[in-house]
């Protein structure tokens, strides 16, 4: 059984159309890279894996709940389904440990000695050991990034969702953001990224979805979709990104 | 001056001790309450925003004197029995919090909305984002309008003095009216109000500087 399922979803923003007829399946331990040109639909697409927006219409299975169900507790599955922003979304009033160790103290109740232990070890294998009295405001945006995701981490999610991860950071910062999320693909995370990071979707992506204006034009496998695109916008598309 | 002072003192700081007082219980729970309905207005539920406006509106745009009144004649004719002070002090907190929820609002919705999205996204409920992420940053924000409204808070408790609060308005009233030195004795008041709200001006201007 795949762990998230798409089946006929559409939604509206007022008249305005963002997803239309989307049918989708991630398994357990994919990685699928989400791409397309901006106003496509992919961060709205991203952001209904976990309540973030609402859909009108169809039906959106993740681990086992309905989304499109009014009744489904939205805390549960966030529990099991972290996000990683484009901005971070760090907590600004706490520092990196105290980031890291919020929600499963809250959510999950997780002991006071473990969960310092599991942030710590999770932020050593980010590589931002060094900052856990920091607060976000000191960090470089490549060391929040990491902080964000070893904040997800710490919830074990059985899958994590990237909003465009690596936009908001300086070019010399995304090396590390992606390395980071190739061991965690590595290690059988289930992930769906939307990214423009065409290497990092050729390396490490199971699949690779193409959309354009609310639509998914292609889903194939990432050496297939790289090498030979079959839709003519999809051929567009990475011919525009390769070029620089 | 001095003569007012020697002469009426035991009134002088029965007043202010009330005034005080009643400060400090309006302060607390007008914060509560404030606070309280300023997160009904950003709530999902729109019945609950709804509330929240009308009960800022209501206690917003009517005059103190007549919340006051309302409490002290109104509310022990026909529901529950009440002293001055409490009638005073009641209405002062009502009225205080209207404010109070339209300033943590403002500060509420000041605080980038990623820090909510990304708590809800994390697992936090709505109160848990709201309590420990959204809240603590937004009051950082609205400290220095949340001086101003708990220093209009201590010059407003001078409503006491028309619903018989014993406050320090009040004992000034009374000392001006028996002994008809009416300069030397609002003299006299006006400098113990100043003695509460100067330090209370100067501390909100310290933690600002501290949060910053």
């Amino acid at each position: 059984m795949p762990i998230i399922e798409f089946k006929k979803v559409e939604k509206y923003y007022g008249k305005f159309h963002a997803l239309k007829n989307i049918n989708l399946q991630v398994e357990k331990g994919e990685v699928v890279v989400v791409i397309g040109p901006s106003g496509s639909g992919k961060s709205t697409l991203i952001r209904t894996i976990n309540g973030l927006e609402e859909i009108e219409e169809g039906q959106l299975l993740v681990n086992g709940y309905d989304l499109a169900d009014k009744k489904t507790d939205l805390n549960q599955i966030r529990k099991d389904v972290g996000m990683v922003f484009q901005h971070f979304n760090l907590y600004d009033n706490k520092t990196v440990l105290e980031n890291i160790m919020l929600a499963p103290k809250l959510v999950l109740k997780r002991d006071e000695k473990e969960n310092k232990e599991t942030a710590l070890k999770l932020l050593e294998s980010v590589g931002v050991s060094d900052k856990t009295e920091s607060y976000p405001k000191q960090l470089s945006g490549g060391q929040k990034q990491r902080v964000a995701i070893a904040r997800s981490l710490a919830m074990k999610p059985k899958a994590l969702l990237f909003d465009e991860p690596t936009s908001a950071l300086d070019p010399e910062m995304i090396d590390d953001v992606l390395n980071v999320m190739k061991e965690i693909a590595k290690e059988g995370m289930t992930m769906v990224v939307v990214t423009h990071e065409m290497g990092f979707a050729r390396e490490v992506a199971d699949r690779v979805v193409f959309m354009d204006k609310g639509e998914i034009l292609e889903d194939a496998h990432a050496d297939e979709f790289f090498e030979a695109p079959k839709e003519e916008r999809a051929k567009q598309f990475l011919s525009k990104i390769i070029k620089h | 001056m001095i003569s007012v002072f020697q002469q009426h003192g035991q009134e002088l700081l029965t007043g202010l001790g009330n005034t005080i007082l009643c400060s400090v219980i309006a302060l607390f729970f007008s914060l509560i309450i404030g606070s309280t309905f300023a997160i009904f207005e950003v709530l999902p539920s729109k019945l609950l925003r709804v509330i929240g406006r009308i009960y800022i509106e209501v206690f917003r745009n009517i005059p103190l004197l007549v919340i006051g009144m309302f409490f002290y004649v109104v509310v022990p004719q026909y529901v529950l029995p009440m002293d001055g002070f409490t009638a005073g002090t009641i209405g002062l907190t009502l009225y205080t919090s209207s404010f109070i929820a339209e300033t943590v609002r403002a500060g509420i919705q000041a605080v980038d909305s990623g820090q909510m999205e990304g708590a809800r996204a994390n697992g936090l409920s709505f109160m848990q984002a709201m309590w420990h992420i959204v809240l603590p940053q937004a009051f950082k924000y609205v400290i220095p309008p949340l001086g101003n409204q708990f220093i209009n808070l201590v010059k407003n408790s001078s409503v006491l003095a028309f619903v018989a609060g014993f406050d320090l308005m009040y004992q000034g009233d009374m000392i001006a009216s028996a002994t008809f030195d009416t300069f030397n004795t609002y003299i006299a008041v006006g400098v113990l109000y100043l003695i509460i709200t100067l330090p209370l001006s100067y501390y909100m201007r310290y933690l600002e500087k501290k949060l910053a």
